[in-house]
Parts: C-alpha cells; sequence; structure tokens
C-alpha cells in the first residue's frame, strides 16, 4: 500500500508501470549485449528504465505520454534498419505499448477525478487507441514480415489507395452514388408510404408487422442472384436489393414511430377538431421522427452491405463490390483493403449525414437535448 | 369470427394468402413471354388460357418460380436425397448452420468479455466504445471474400473463416447490448452491495450479471440473425466448401433459379429456427431467474 500513496498510481497503473520499466531494462540490456542497436532505441529504452525512479518521485502523466510518442518514433525509425527484427526490438514495442496504456489510463483517471478537462481529452483517448491500432498493425506486418496476402501494412495500402484513385473513384460511383442512393431512397420512401396507409387500417397493421419483422431478421440480402437475373448487370439490380433490404426495417419502425403520440395529445388534436392529415402532419409524424430517423440510420449500413455483396454475383467491371471479388482472387490484398477503406469512409460518412438532420429534425427529443447540455 | 379477426393469427394468414396469389399471379406475367417464345418453336399454337397458364407455372427455368415448384425442390432436395449427398439442401444447410453457430458462439463469447473490461474499466470504455459504435457504420460484410482468401492463402480452410466473419457480425450487438445491461442496476443497488462488503466478483455475479440477462438474449437475437448472413455470405467466396451460399451462387451461374428460392427458403427457415431458438432459450432463462410474464 505505500508504494500506491507514494507515486499515487492504482494498483493497476503500478503494474503498468511496473511492466513497462521492466521491459525497457530487459530491452536495454539485450540491445547493448547485441550491440547493433540504434542509438534513438538505446535513447528510448534508456528513459523507459529512468521511469522506474517513479517508485522514489512522482512522474506526472505527460511523461508517460511523451515515452509513448517517443518510443513510437524510435520504433519506426529503426523498422527499416533490419529484415528480421531483433528481440529488443519487440520488447521496445512491448515497453512502448505499456506507456501507452498506463498513459491512457492515467488520462481518464484525471478526467474522472475532474483533474482535465473531460470534453477535450476524452476525445484524445479514443483517437489515440485508433492511431496506435494503426501503429501496431504497421509496426507487426512490417516488422515480422507478415505475408501480404495475410495483412499489408497500412503503408501499403494508403501508397495504393493513392495510386488507384480513379479506380477507386469509378468504382464508388458506380456503387454508391448509382446503386446505394437510389436503392436507399426507393426502399425507404417505399417502407414510409406503405407504413402510412397501413398505419390506416388496424387490421392490416397486425396482419404486415409481424412479418414485416419476421423478414427483418431474413437473410434478404440472398435475393441478390435473382434480383442480377431480373434486372440485368448493372446498378439496377443492386439498387432493387438495396430497396428489399432496406424497406422493412422502414416499415416496422415507422408504424411503431406512429403509435408514439399518446392519447391525450391525440384528444387534444379531435378538440381541435383536427383532420387526419393535419394531426398527422402536425402531431404524429414529428412524434414517430425518432423511430423513421433510427431506420434511416440502420438503412445506411444496410444500403451499402446489400450493393456491395449482390455486386459479387455479377456486374458489369465497375463497382466496389465487384473490385474486392476479383482483386481478392488476384490476391491484391492492399487494393481490397483500399476499397474497404473507401466504403467505411462512404458508411460513416452516410451515416454521419443522417445522424447531423436527425439532430436537426429532432431537436426537441431529449436524446439530443441531453447530447447538447 | 369477430374474436378471430380481432388476434392476429387471422390478419397474418390473410396477408400471407395474398402474398401467395399475388405470387402465382406475377409467376404468370413474369414467365409469360418466355413461355411464348416457347411454344413458338415447339410450334403450339390455340393454347388454351388455363393450358398456358400451367405451363408458366411449370418451367423448367422459370424467372420467377411458383411457390409449388419451390416447394416441391425443396422437398426433393431435403427428404428426397441422401443427407451425405452434395445436392442435398440438409447437407448445406448444416454446413451454414454449423459455421453460424460456431461462429455465433465466438462472438457472443467475445462480445459479453469486452463488455465486461468496459464496464469494469474506465480507459478501456473512452478508447473502445467510439471504435465499436463507428464500426457499426462500416460495411463490414465486404470483407468476407478477403478474409475467406486470405485465411486460405495460409492454409486455414473450411469452417473456419466462415466463423470468423460470423463472429465479426455478431459481436457488436453483444458489446452494445450488454454495456447497457450490467450498467442498468442504479447506484442505490450497487451501494446496498457495497454495504453488504460484496467483492467485485460477487457485484458481478450477483447483481450486473443477473440484470444484464434481457439485454443479452435482445442482442443475441439480433447476433444470431446476421451470423447466418455472414455464414453465407462468406461462403459466396469458397465454392469448394459447400453451404447455403455456394447454392445460391451455382444457382446463379447456371440459371437455376429453382434452386436459388429453394437455398433461399432454407436459409430463411434457418433464420426463423435461430431466432425463434434464442426466444425459447430466453424464456428458459426467465423462467429459471423467476421472472413473471
Amino acid at each position: 500500500m505505500s508504494a500506491t500513496t507514494n507515486t499515487g498510481l492504482s494498483r493497476l497503473q503500478l503494474w503498468l508501470a511496473l511492466g513497462a520499466g521492466a521491459v525497457s531494462v530487459l530491452g536495454l540490456a539485450l540491445a547493448l549485449v547485441a550491440g547493433d542497436a540504434p542509438v534513438h532505441l538505446l535513447a528510448f529504452l534508456l528513459l523507459g528504465t529512468a521511469t522506474l525512479l517513479r517508485l522514489r518521485l512522482p512522474v506526472p502523466l505527460w511523461i508517460d505520454g511523451l515515452l509513448m510518442l517517443m518510443g513510437a518514433i524510435a520504433l519506426l525509425l529503426t523498422l527499416p534498419l533490419f529484415v528480421a527484427e531483433p528481440s529488443y526490438f519487440w520488447l521496445a514495442l512491448l515497453a512502448c505499448w505499456a506507456f501507452a496504456w498506463l498513459f491512457v489510463e492515467r488520462l481518464s483517471q484525471a478526467i474522472r477525478t475532474r483533474q482535465l478537462s473531460g470534453r477535450v481529452f476524452g476525445l484524445l483517448i479514443p483517437v489515440l487507441f485508433g492511431v496506435a491500432l494503426l501503429f501496431i498493425w504497421e509496426v507487426v506486418t512490417r516488422g515480422a514480415n507478415v505475408p501480404q496476402v495475410l495483412l499489408p501494412a497500412p503503408s501499403q495500402i494508403w501508397t495504393r489507395l493513392l495510386a488507384s484513385v480513379p479506380t477507386l473513384v469509378a468504382d464508388f460511383q458506380q456503387t454508391f452514388l448509382k446503386a446505394v442512393l437510389a436503392g436507399y431512397a426507393m426502399g425507404c420512401g417505399a417502407g414510409f408510404i406503405v407504413a402510412i396507409l397501413v398505419d390506416r387500417s388496424p387490421f392490416l397493421k397486425r396482419g404486415l408487422l409481424p412479418i414485416g419483422n419476421f423478414v427483418s431478421a431474413l437473410p434478404i440480402i440472398g435475393i441478390a442472384p435473382i434480383m442480377v437475373m431480373w434486372f440485368g448487370f448493372d446498378w439496377q439490380s443492386k439498387a432493387a436489393v438495396v430497396v428489399a433490404m432496406t424497406f422493412f426495417p422502414m416499415l416496422v419502425n415507422t408504424v411503431a414511430g406512429l403509435n408514439q403520440a399518446s392519447s391525450i395529445e391525440r384528444d387534444l388534436m379531435r378538440t381541435y377538431a383536427a383532420s387526419y392529415s393535419q394531426t398527422l402532419l402536425k402531431l404524429r409524424l414529428p412524434a414517430a421522427a425518432p423511430f423513421i430517423f433510427n431506420a434511416l440510420k440502420i438503412n445506411s449500413t444496410l444500403a451499402l452491405i446489400g450493393a456491395i455483396v449482390a455486386e459479387f454475383f455479377g456486374t458489369p467491371i465497375v463497382g466496389m463490390g465487384f473490385r474486392i471479388s476479383t482483386e481478392v482472387g488476384k490476391l491484391n490484398i492492399d487494393l481490397v483493403w483500399a476499397e474497404i477503406a473507401v466504403a467505411a469512409v462512404a458508411g460513416s460518412a452516410f451515416y454521419g449525414v443522417i445522424a447531423l438532420i436527425e439532430r436537426a429534425v429532432t431537436f426537441w427529443h431529449p436524446s439530443v437535448r441531453g447530447g447538447r447540455a | 369470427m369477430q374474436q378471430l379477426l380481432a388476434g392476429k393469427t387471422a390478419p397474418i394468414l390473410i396477408v400471407l394468402l395474398a402474398i401467395g396469389l399475388f405470387w402465382y399471379a406475377a409467376a404468370i406475367w413474369m414467365n409469360a413471354p418466355w413461355q411464348t417464345t416457347l411454344n413458338q418453336r415447339a410450334g403450339l399454337e390455340n393454347v388454351s388460357a388455363t393450358e398456358f397458364i400451367g405451363q408458366t407455372w411449370s418451367q423448367d427455368k422459370p424467372v420467377l418460380p411458383a411457390p409449388h415448384q419451390v416447394a416441391g425442390e425443396i422437398w426433393n432436395a431435403t427428404v428426397g436425397t441422401d443427407i451425405a449427398s452434395k445436392r442435398s439442401l440438409a447437407y448445406h444447410a448444416s454446413i451454414t448452420l454449423s459455421a453460424t453457430l460456431l461462429g455465433f458462439a465466438l462472438g457472443t463469447l467475445l462480445g459479453i468479455g469486452l463488455a465486461v473490461v468496459i464496464v469494469h474499466n474506465d480507459a478501456s470504455e473512452r478508447s473502445l466504445m467510439p471504435w465499436i459504435i463507428a464500426s457499426q457504420t462500416i460495411p463490414i460484410l465486404a470483407i468476407a471474400p478477403m478474409v475467406v482468401v486470405g485465411l486460405g492463402a495460409v492454409g486455414v480452410t473450411g469452417l473456419l473463416p466462415k466463423a470468423l466473419i460470423s463472429m465479426y457480425l455478431s459481436f457488436f450487438p453483444v458489446v452494445v447490448g450488454m454495456v447497457k445491461g450490467l450498467r442498468t442496476p442504479e447506484a442505490i443497488q450497487l451501494d446496498l452491495m457495497h454495504t453488504y462488503s460484496a467483492t467485485p466478483w460477487q457485484v458481478f455475479s450477483k447483481l450486473r450479471w443477473p440484470a444484464s440477462i434481457p439485454f443479452l438474449f435482445a442482442s443475441m437475437k439480433v447476433g444470431v440473425a446476421i451470423s447466418l448472413i455472414g455464414a453465407v455470405v462468406g461462403e459466396l467466396s469458397n465454392n469448394a466448401g459447400g453451404g447455403l451460399g455456394v447454392r445460391l451462387l451455382t444457382g446463379s451461374y447456371n440459371g437455376q433459379t429453382i434452386q436459388i428460392w429453394a437455398a433461399l427458403f432454407i436459409a430463411a427457415a434457418l433464420a426463423a429456427v435461430l431466432v425463434i431458438a434464442v426466444g425459447a432459450a430466453e424464456k428458459l432463462a426467465n423462467r429459471a431467474m423467476g421472472v413473471r410474464a
């Protein structure tokens, strides 16, 4: 317990600190024995060893962050020097990772105890995690010579992405701008209109809703080969798959949302002698908006998946799914990853745009108001 | 009659009946052009309307097979064929099912494990949660062919690559649901455990875990459905392995529409059975935990 009070570290943090220091000592010893270690790596390991002094005097958390950064740079500089990385290199990676974890652990503790602002530094942690993941991916794939067909390094993927921008743009246009957007608009629109029609008949509602819920759980993506036969190889067949995939979530969510307005609110509309369409437009649709946007968000992901997978079944020689399936066959895995990176960015941006519209439209909803306060 | 209509069964049956009728009508309409060509080639003239309709419902490779054709194919390919045979749909369904279940089990375990870590460690929540949510917006299924081929290149083939895709898809809903579920105990309940001087493990096993069970089953229902999708899509990239996805793919290459529809319906039935099984497990768990319906 005395160590805990001296250093101001929790038990997990103390173990991490001791581990980082011990690994640094071991790495330093091995590096000195081997004698071929570059200066920057030696400096990092030496400073890492020096942090063991924290058992005597407190070390601010920024030192851990700085060590993490320094270790990362030293590792990246060492990477091209060897064909097969020596053991102290991996120990340095381990130490660097331990410093990163310790830093994040101490940072989140500082945020929890309100020593640091959560708004600024809370964002730093996930960013750091993402960068660390990319970094470890890069160092491990290049350092351990992972076969490129299994996993290319991020830097390789990035160069490939820059080199094949025209291909990627053409694929993006074919899949996203044509198939996904058209199918998404038609599927969500149809689901919305059918939901409003169905809503007028309680009988249909009872009959269609369980079926709609059931269909939502089915592997609808399997209709892709049928749609390719019906609508041909071009984007129309992919849009048809997207329509089928997005229709039911929209239908089910809109019908559920239209039931959200409470009877007391409907009674109020009745005392105003509001017509059906007035009640619908002024009360029930706004009340249903959170549900409708939920469906729109679910569908944004589904639409992209549907269009990409449908292209596995046949397409003109352009499109994200086509590129992925053919380049995998040619073992051009870095181009596949580049395509996936584009798909990921497109998917997140699509989702983000809808989430922004949702915030603007459902500004009155508790979840949005709570988010702003 | 009034009572019957007020329930759910009658409306569902009527809607299903309407879909069936619509399907038969669409089959006539969509198959008619090709049937006319066929009849002209065969030199058949003056085919009566009923005979023509019968013809459109019994083509070899129809644009839209009639429901009874699909049902017949399912019957032939399951009951009528030896299970070990490669033409048996039961054989292919069992391959897909085993990949789905393995992936689903792995995904659920991984999801629960991650959720436990996230709930108990502040730093990992701050680092992991935003990425887990962001990854929901990414079309993950697109990596399926790469996983299959990449792992195949280093010698991992068969069930595992497909199961990994299923795992990858099914762990997201479990993490998100379980983090919510493990957080449902209120401060007052946690305080009570504190006054009992309960260890962290006791707090977890006696309070957090039981409180999260409803969330676990809700997530598992979503997870099992997308596990199946993952397994089917994983099969699209590996023609040799067999499975419902391979049936879809070979059917689409050979224009065997009836085969595609049969595989599709088996996949749908599989999804339904899996979701219902998770629902049944939920009921059993609820009863064992003394939840009143």
